[in-house]
């Protein structure tokens, strides 16, 4: 009996301990949550469509790309590929029937609903207006909105990615099936085990700097705010010290998708296994030395800004080693071209667009001509939209048959794929140019100068929409009227392909054999299964 | 093709804004050094993705086969990405230290920001809002504060941001190198107007700026002022030569190495002696009392600046 | 279950507890290290206040709640020994409800030292009865650091009870590893708080 055909009532999902519900709702939340944000993105386009403010008021505006940011970093793309596959494949993975902590997994999806349900009451109360950063002393005295509710959701979800993070490090140190050393685990297990270190050791320092942004605007004396002796450049480096690291939580995941959906379509074991490993490693190591990279026009002393900058650069290294694995495990191999593999190809160079223009961010001199533009907000897009929102999207399309147990129309996978990246690209890539002309972000009114760049990224933006849209249809029509998948539809080797579509409730009911190799493709013997 | 077209052309393609400082085209080039680099690196990147794609494409004659481990490929683009990087680095680097080395000959310029204006004050007293006139050609030097939220003074025609934090001077200097106006933009996110703070910068030949300072000169500089809020705040009282208090010397102080009561030295900048008064207990001097009341809610960003201005215009004991 | 079940390899889960413990403490350390951050940065820059503000803390009751914590600690270190040796096996849930009656004695001395610093006006905000700039400031984080020492506190009562209703050995160690943790914070706090402004 499969894990969907385990229960039928509503109490059998709200309450069930097995990861693979679990994951489940996470991805109806977590969908749910991406469109909320997505329509706040759209009409920030729509705003930007012209120069003059002429669609939504000043604060408006400043509420909607702070509802935006919010939303998407805390409740979208955090959670997005460690809670939904991360939950799903984890235990597959490792031959586990369960994570370490089931009920732990449950209580995680609650605080994240609990705390996603209090920053949307705080925007149903009219909304924040400081930007995700929540910069000190604008959030603490001068903002008249709901700072103090909205951080309140940030620190109950917070709970809920450190418990997730723990239950995964347990999980992975425990329940690997026998003969599972570490590295015979996937690369997806690695990156897993990576960012749940940065999740557990991270979010801790975002809970108390909320608190204390709490405290300040509820009492009016505090740490951040000058006016009583507090300095506003420690909030910066409390907020950062956390958030640079989320960026890695945000992009390892994907890195892992990458590493699983690549040797599969290319037949061909992933290059430099053992390389891949370590440079996950050092991205989650190093990615904690170089938070000051956000503030090298803030006030920061010259000497700190240069030790943040050096490391900066540093932490690119293995970033740049997995691109070029990635790259050479291609070659020698027998490529096809089914939907999954070319959201992973859009993420490798989307990803390499991204992580290069950060690299004209970690330069000292440029920072100061490019900082707070809008070659920021493109850098981050592209990393974070075209890199880990495409491997998402990968992923979705990869693992999809093993969930449900059912194909969906390749063509029209295909179709979304390519959709989504030309939309992509003609959303952000004006934007760079934007940025090295000199326009801020956070800008509801602009110089006309700026309107043709602004207008070509809108109209991507609809394009892009588009895109985004297209899943919801096929993925839905392939739930009634798809193809049986099988259990291995695309002849891959990881362990969650030994148990049937969809698996059972007690995944496996032996323990599965791990192979000599986890990435045992032969590049002469090509994928046969119809595509 | 004559000039005149070759400079239209040149607009018309401009990927960088107008440059018209004297650090611009060194960020440009840092700019353009970087583009082609990376920009090679993704093309590269992106050419091989697609050839592997295309010749290993499922069916295609290509030889296929099991890639063993090269130890020296790996570490050829592990190590060669690393000098590369530390090379950047240092370029960049370089040329950061350079925005902070300010020249002593800077004229200096207040400026205090709140929301949504630019309030700036010259050397000789003649206020501006939202608008800076700068002579052509010479260093100018910013003393900046903001009263309530931080903003950042941005100029991309100079290439040059730098946040301006409540409770503390930050400072930015430059030298325009082209006559005109250049938008002055707030680049930190600071409230409901922050993108309509917008000013400008208008630089004018030297003659014509000395003429434009005069012209509007009614009140008294700030160093001036300075002087006479130290008497009316009563600083003088402890600290001019004479009095019974026995309190140190102001006079020259700015740069000056102090040395602090708990054996700690340090140099007296703009944020020392912003401290110093605000904050008087916080840095006490080597062999005086703690007796120093503290002047915060006294003294407006203003005053703190004119005292500041009379400081620097002082000269100490050699 | 079927009888394949049996053939699954059992995962020892009171280790797996007591892995989740340690990592869970981990995250809490930087909790409380971000708080602390703050603490010493204000330190630092208010001397003068925090001095003063330290004075006027209650330094007989914060020790009496020092003396309370340690000796809870001891009471659970010897639950977790009596669970090792059988025949004392029936001490363990006795040794448990007194570690969770000594920390719940600890709240109370806790909630009076709240209510006199509430009736000297030493909680932050309109009518704050201390004149020195910083000492507010000082407030602010007192009671920020022992509401969130109390309410871990007042979590590790619960744990107890519910270990001491029936447990594993195990499940035992991971309580008390929480509850160790739980006092060191306070070993930290307790000088922070009462005694660093007293000899100036
Ligand atoms: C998933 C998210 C993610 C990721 C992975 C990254 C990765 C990187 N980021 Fe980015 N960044 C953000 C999300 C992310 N960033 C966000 C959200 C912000 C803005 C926040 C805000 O202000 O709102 C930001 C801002 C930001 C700044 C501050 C900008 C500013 O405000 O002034 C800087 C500065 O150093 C920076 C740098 C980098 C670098 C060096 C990397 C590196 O890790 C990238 C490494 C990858 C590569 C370099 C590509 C592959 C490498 C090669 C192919 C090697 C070969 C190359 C050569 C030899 C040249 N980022
Ligand atoms: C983490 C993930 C993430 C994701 C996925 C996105 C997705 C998108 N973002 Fe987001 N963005 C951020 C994170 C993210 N962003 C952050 C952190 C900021 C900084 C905020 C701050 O400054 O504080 C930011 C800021 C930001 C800005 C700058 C605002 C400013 O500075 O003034 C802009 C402007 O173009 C923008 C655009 C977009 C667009 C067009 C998408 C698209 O990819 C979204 C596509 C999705 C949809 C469009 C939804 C699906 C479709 C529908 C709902 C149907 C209806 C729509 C139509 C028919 C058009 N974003
Ligand atoms: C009651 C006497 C008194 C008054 C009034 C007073 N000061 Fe002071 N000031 C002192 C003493 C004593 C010191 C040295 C001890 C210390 O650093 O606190 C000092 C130190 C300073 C310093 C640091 C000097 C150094 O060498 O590093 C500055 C700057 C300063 N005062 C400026 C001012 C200004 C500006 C005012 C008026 C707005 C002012 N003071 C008013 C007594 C006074
Ligand atoms: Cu001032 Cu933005
Ligand atoms: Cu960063």
């Amino acid at each position: 009996m499969s894990y969907l055909e385990d229960g039928f009532t509503l109490r059998s999902w709200l309450a069930s301990t097995d990861h693979k519900r679990i994951a489940i709702l996470y991805a109806l939340t977590i969908t749910a949550f991406f469109f909320v944000g997505g329509s706040a993105a759209t009409l920030i386009r729509l705003e930007l469509a012209t120069p003059a403010g002429d669609l939504v008021s000043h604060d408006t505006y400043n509420r909607l790309f702070t509802a935006h940011g919010v939303i998407m970093v805390w409740l979208f793309l955090i959670p997005s590929i460690p809670s939904v596959l991360g939950n799903f494949l984890i235990p597959l993975m490792i031959g586990a029937r369960d994570l370490a902590f089931p009920r732990l997994n449950l209580l995680s999806w609650y605080l994240y609903v609990a705390g996603g349900l209090i920053i949307l009451v705080a925007l149903a109360l009219g909304g924040v207006d400081t930007g995700w950063t929540f910069y000190t002393p604008y959030s603490t005295m001068f903002s008249n909105s709901w700072v103090a509710v909205t951080l309140v959701g940030v620190f109950v979800t917070g709970f809920s990615s450190i418990l997730t993070g723990l239950n995964f490090i347990v999980t992975v140190h425990q329940l690997r099936t026998p003969g599972l050393g570490w590295f015979r685990l996937p690369l997806f297990v690695w990156a897993h085990y990576a960012t749940s270190i940065i999740l557990v050791l991270a979010t801790p320092v975002l809970a108390i700097t909320s608190l204390l942004v709490v405290a300040e605007r509820l009492w009016h004396i505090g740490v951040f705010d000058p006016a009583h002796g507090g300095d506003p450049l420690l909030f910066q480096h409390l907020f950062w010290f956390y958030s640079h690291p989320a960026v890695y939580i945000m992009i390892l995941p994907a890195m892992g998708v990458a590493s699983e959906i690549i040797p599969c379509f290319a037949r061909q074991r992933i290059f430099g296994y053992r390389f891949m490993a370590y440079a996950i490693l050092g991205i989650a190591s190093i990615g904690f030395l170089v938070w000051g990279h956000h503030m090298f026009v803030s006030g920061q002393s010259v000497a700190a800004s240069m030790v943040f900058s050096l490391l900066s650069f540093l932490v690119a290294i293995p970033s740049a080693i997995k691109v070029f694995n990635w790259t050479a495990t291609l070659y020698k191999g027998s490529i096809r071209f089914d939907a999954p593999m070319l959201y992973a190809l859009g993420f490798v160079g989307l990803f390499t667009i991204g992580g290069l223009t950060g690299l004209f961010l970690a330069a000292l001199a440029l920072d100061v001509h490019l900082t707070d533009t809008y070659f920021v907000v493109s850098h981050f897009h592209y990393i974070m939209v075209g890199g880990s929102v495409m491997a998402y999207f990968g992923a979705l399309h990869f693992w999809w048959p093993k969930a449900t147990g059912r194909m969906y129309s390749d063509l029209w996978a295909r179709i979304a794929a390519v959709l989504i990246f030309l939309g992509f690209n003609f959303t952000f890539f004006p934007q760079y140019l934007l940025g090295v002309r000199g326009m801020p972000r956070r800008y509801h009114v602009y110089p006309a100068e700026f309107q043709v760049l602004n207008l070509l990224s809108s109209a991507g933006a609809v394009v892009l929409a588009l895109g985004y849209l297209l899943p919801l249809f096929y993925f839905a029509w392939s739930l009634r009227a798809g193809r049986a998948a099988g259990a291995n539809p695309f002849d891959a080797r990881g362990l969650e392909w030994q148990t049937p579509s969809p698996p059972p409730t007690h995944n496996f009911d032996t323990p599965p054999q791990p192979p000599e190799h986890v990435y045992a493709y032969d590049p002469n013997a090509p994928l046969r299964t119809p595509a | 093709m004559n000039g005149d077209t070759d400079a239209r052309l040149a607009a018309s393609f401009r990927l960088l804004a107008q440059s018209a400082s004297s650090i611009a085209p060194r960020s440009d080039l840092l700019f353009t050094a970087m583009l082609l680099l990376c920009g090679a690196v993704a093309v590269g990147v992106c050419i091989t993705l697609l050839w592997f794609c295309i010749r290993y494409r499922q069916g295609s004659a290509a030889v296929r086969g099991t890639v063993e481990r090269k130890l020296g490929i790996e570490l050829a683009w592990t190590l060669l990405p690393l000098l590369l990087f530390i090379a950047l680095f240092t370029w960049a680097a370089f040329d950061f230290v350079r925005l902070y080395r300010v020249p002593p000959d800077a004229l200096p310029v207040y400026v205090i920001a709140k929301q949504w204006m630019w309030k700036l004050q010259h050397r000789n007293g003649r206020r501006e809002i939202n608008e800076l006139h700068v002579p052509l050609g010479q260093p100018v030097r910013l003393v900046m504060t903001s009263q309530d939220a931080i903003h950042s003074f941005f100029v991309p025609a100079f290439r040059l941001k730098q946040d301006v934090v409540p409770g503390r001077y930050t400072g930015l200097w430059f030298q325009a190198t082209e006559l005109g106006e250049f938008p002055l933009l707030c680049a930190e996110f600071c409230g409901s107007e922050h993108s309509a703070m917008l000013g400008r910068i208008v630089v004018m030949p030297p003659a014509d700026y000395a003429r434009w300072l005069d012209a509007g000169n009614a009140q008294p500089g700030p160093a001036q002022q300075g002087f006479a809020r130290f008497r009316q705040l009563g600083c003088s009282g402890c600290h001019a030569a004479g009095s019974t208090v026995h309190a140190p010397a102001l006079e020259g102080l700015p740069g000056r190495l102090v040395h602090l009561q708990d054996g700690r030295t340090v140099v007296a900048d703009d944020n020392y002696i912003r401290d110093s008064i605000l904050l008087p207990h916080k840095d006490v001097v080597a062999g005086f009392a703690p007796v120093m009341p503290s002047f915060a809610g006294q003294v407006s960003e203003e005053d703190l600046q004119a005292l500041l201005a009379w400081l620097h215009s002082t000269k100490g004991p050699p | 279950m079927n009888s394949r079940t049996l053939a699954w390899p059992q995962h020892d889960e009171a280790e797996a507890a007591r892995l989740g413990m340690w990592i869970f403490l981990g995250s809490e350390l930087l909790f409380f290290g971000g708080l602390a951050l703050a603490y010493a940065w204000a330190r630092a820059h208010w001397s003068a206040g925090f001095a003063e503000a330290g004075r006027h803390t209650h330094v007989v009751l914060g020790t009496l709640n020092t003396a309370l914590l340690l000796t809870s600690s001891a009471v659970v270190a010897l639950a977790v020994a009596c669970t090792r040796h059988p025949p004392q096996a029936r001490w363990t849930a006795r040794l448990l409800w007194l570690t969770a009656a000594l920390g719940l004695a600890f709240l109370a001395v806790k909630a009076f030292e709240y209510g006199m610093e509430w009736r000297e006006h030493l909680v932050p905000g309109a009518g704050f009865a201390l004149r020195t700039a910083g000492s507010e400031l000082f407030f602010l984080l007192y009671f920020l650091l022992t509401g969130i020492h109390a309410v871990h506190l007042l979590a590790g009562v619960v744990l107890m009870g519910v270990l001491a209703r029936g447990a594993t050995p195990r499940g035992v160690e991971a309580g008390a590893l929480y509850w160790h943790f739980v006092d060191l914070v306070w070993i930290f706090l307790y000088p922070l708080i009462y005694l660093l402004g007293r000899n100036t």
